[in-house]
């Protein structure tokens, strides 16, 4: 049967969520032949319809829906009712995202085992490793055509970089390029070479950066296997008395409830909806929420230890000029505890735009002190810190029946408190950050707090035991046969790089997998 | 927008207090403009003797010396309506009321900004603050006609991107 598919058609796969996980798991499976309802709470956007305007593109893009915050992290503070910036959208996140493609390295697969038990931390290691992962991560890469790897050249260096660079190679730093980039430095599987437009957070314009929106899903849905219905926002899983998933319910573009039937449900609405989902699917049978007989959905929230370091200097810079992450010094990702923290932290180049940094920059600061940073804004430069933090059982999602979204569900509480060893390695971050710049004469330097998180991880984590997690090797829910988690909340622990290629990977390993399993018959 | 009377205040005071801190407002009945008529705006519902404070207020947050008033009354002018107006004039009543306690006739009548910022600090907690420190972040910065100001050069898609205008162009490393 061909797309579209009817609501009691009980042999499609629904994928609840459209972004690097969801987006290609659809895909995937779609090539593969199985049928796919996708269902995204967004809207469908593509490169003529995004906005080189940062407040203008936040507005058409970002989740706003309400969520709520607690915790002792600065984001609770400033931007309470925004614990993350992601995407709501055909395409979730990958429209946003800044195109940064790493591996994880070997040791990160291994938390636990590497870092050893730090206190205060529910470290555990991940059910699979780098090994398993390898073909994984080189089908990912093909995909998104990341630079630097298969003969791909790298993207030229910006302002940005430039100063980046000299900066890091006179402190002695040794791993320093302009990135293992899914944007493309010539022209690639039908989309352009990046023109160096900035705004890569805003959507690419020219489609050189790779989405699931304009790449995936459209060559799913060209299969005749996938449909994406666009605003619909799932309430609910539902089971049977066998315990199975049979459906969902959502509310559509018009917020009529509805009911698509379900072979198998995949939940791939990042770190904030996923648990929430499970949550809100809780039944008679399943009082905690589904998949949670650990009581794990939810927990072990982690959001890369981030901040940022900008530096102004006496002449211009001009950083907003090209691609906006294309610079990273890896030296400092390495596992080295004499540093005085387990785990390690990529620096990547970035900037704001004026309207942002104002925002950003020092949020709730005032006075000449803040003024007279923006006033050298032409002059500045600016990295981003992400590192792996540590997963804690206490931060987590819940759901918050005191305040309802659009459609009267409770929404997301997101609690998060710094580990001391997220505290130490930011701090050291910092460190090296200012001196990266003080190195080419910087005048001022801003050791920024973190932005609302991008990097959502961990709330439905995987596990070889299924008391210590949510999902296996595969991310199938331990408790639930034909339930699956396909985006980052299945990260067992973060690691210190940019999450997106390996939710890819384990998204394509996925489909593999469901695919496999579906054809002998065993879910 | 309807012109306000200034209850309890004549056009000689309202000079008075603008020039007080030469932010060159000359507010009359109704307006507050540029003394070069560059631009001019007719105040709503808050009145005008007021809604200088609350301008000045706004510099006095974000100060930057080469942007012109009227972006700060563009910042602030979404608060002259009759449903915001009443709460912001409380606010600059107690704006006014904390200048008196720090020894001056009034915010806008105290010369010195390190004196007008000292009173804003003991009072950045109030909602009142808040408020218009927030607003002013988007309703400031989000001008575009800001931007070349600071340098920043806004949207580039419609140009070609920087691949051909000098996105690697610095030249002093």
């Amino acid at each position: 049967m061909a797309a579209p598919f009817d609501m009691d058609d009980d042999s499609v796969v629904v994928i609840i969520g459209t972004g690097a996980g969801g987006g290609v798991l659809a895909n995937e499976l779609a090539q593969k032949g199985v049928s796919v309802v996708a269902l995204e709470a967004g809207g469908r956007y593509l490169p003529e319809d995004y906005i080189n305007d940062e407040w203008e593109s936040f507005g058409q893009l970002a989740w706003t829906d309400p969520r709520t915050t607690s915790g002792d992290w600065r984001v609770a503070k400033d931007f309470s009712g925004l614990p993350a910036w992601i995407v709501k959208a055909v395409g979730g996140t990958t429209t946003h995202w800044a195109g940064a493609s790493l591996r994880f390295q070997e040791h990160e697969w291994k938390a636990r085992t590497t870092y050893g038990a730090v206190q205060g931390a529910n470290l555990l290691d991940w059910p699979i490793d780098a090994a398993e992962m390898e073909p994984w991560y080189a089908l990912a890469e093909t995909k998104l055509g990341v630079t630097r790897t298969e003969g791909r050249p790298g993207l030229p260096g910006n302002n940005n970089y430039l100063v980046f660079e000299k900066g890091a190679k006179a402190l002695g730093y040794t791993e320093v390029h302009t990135g293992r980039m899914a944007i493309n430095s010539q022209d690639y599987d039908d989309r352009m070479a990046c023109q160096q437009t900035g705004f890569c957070f805003q959507g690419c314009k020219w489609g050189a950066k790779w989405s699931s929106a304009y790449t995936d899903i459209p060559r799913g849905e060209a299969t005749g296997n996938l449909e994406v219905r666009d605003r619909s926002h799932v309430a609910r899983i539902l089971h049977d008395d066998s315990g199975k998933a049979t459906g969902v319910e959502y509310y559509d573009a018009d917020g009529t409830l509805q009911m698509q039937k379900a072979r198998i449900v995949c939940v791939a609405g990042n770190s904030f909806e996923s648990p929430r989902l499970l949550l809100n699917s809780a039944s008679s049978m399943f009082p905690d929420g589904l998949a949670n007989s650990s009581g794990q959905v939810g927990r072990n929230y982690m959001r890369h230890m981030t901040g940022s370091v900008y530096a102004t200097f006496d002449k211009p810079v001009r950083m907003w000029r090209g691609t906006t992450m294309a610079g990273i010094i890896q030296d400092e990702a390495r596992h080295d505890p004499s540093r005085g923290f387990v785990g390690g932290y990529e620096m990547e180049t970035l900037s704001l735009g004026i309207p942002f940094m104002a925002a950003f920059l020092d949020p709730g600061g005032w006075g000449r002190e803040f003024t007279t940073a923006l006033d050298a804004y032409e002059n500045m430069a600016g990295m981003w810190l992400v590192g792996e933090d540590m997963a804690q059982e206490t931060n987590r999602v819940t759901l918050n029946h005191d305040v309802t979204d659009q459609h009267g569900l409770p929404v997301a509480n997101v609690h998060f408190d710094d580990h001391p060893n997220d505290r130490a390695m930011r701090a050291h971050a910092y460190k090296q950050g200012i001196a990266i710049y003080e190195a080419v004469g910087a005048t001022r330097t801003f050791p920024t707090p973190p932005y609302p998180s991008t990097h959502n991880l961990g709330t439905n984590r995987m596990s070889e035991n299924p008391r210590d997690g949510v999902v296996n090797r595969w991310g199938q829910t331990h408790d639930v046969p034909n339930l699956f988690v396909s985006d980052g909340s299945q990260f067992t622990s973060g690691a210190a790089e940019n999450p997106t290629l390996t939710i890819v990977a384990l998204a394509i390993r996925q489909a593999d997998h469901i695919a496999g399993e579906m054809s002998k018959q065993n879910i | 927008m309807t012109k306000t009377a200034t209850r309890g205040m004549t056009r000689r005071q309202l000079l008075t207090r603008a020039s007080a801190v030469g932010a060159g407002f000359v507010a009359g009945s109704g307006f507050i403009a540029a003394p070069d008529a560059a631009w001019a705006y007719e105040t709503g519902s808050i009145e005008p003797a007021a809604f200088a404070t609350l301008v000045q207020m706004a510099r006095d947050i974000y100060p930057h010396d080469r942007i012109p008033d009227e972006n700060y009354v563009l910042a602030v002018k979404g608060y002259d309506t009759p449903e915001a107006a009443p709460a912001i004039m409380a606010g600059i009543a107690a704006l006014d009321a904390a200048a008196q306690g720090h020894g001056f006739a009034s915010y806008i009548e105290t010369g010195w900004e390190r004196d007008r910022v000292d009173i804003l600090r003991a009072m950045e907690d109030s909602v009142f603050f808040q408020q218009i420190r927030g607003g002013l972040v988007t309703g400031l910065y989000n001008q575009k006609a800001v931007w070349p100001i600071f340098g920043y050069e806004g949207e580039s898609y419609s140009q070609g991107g920087y691949i051909d205008r000098g996105f690697n162009d610095i030249n002093w490393l």
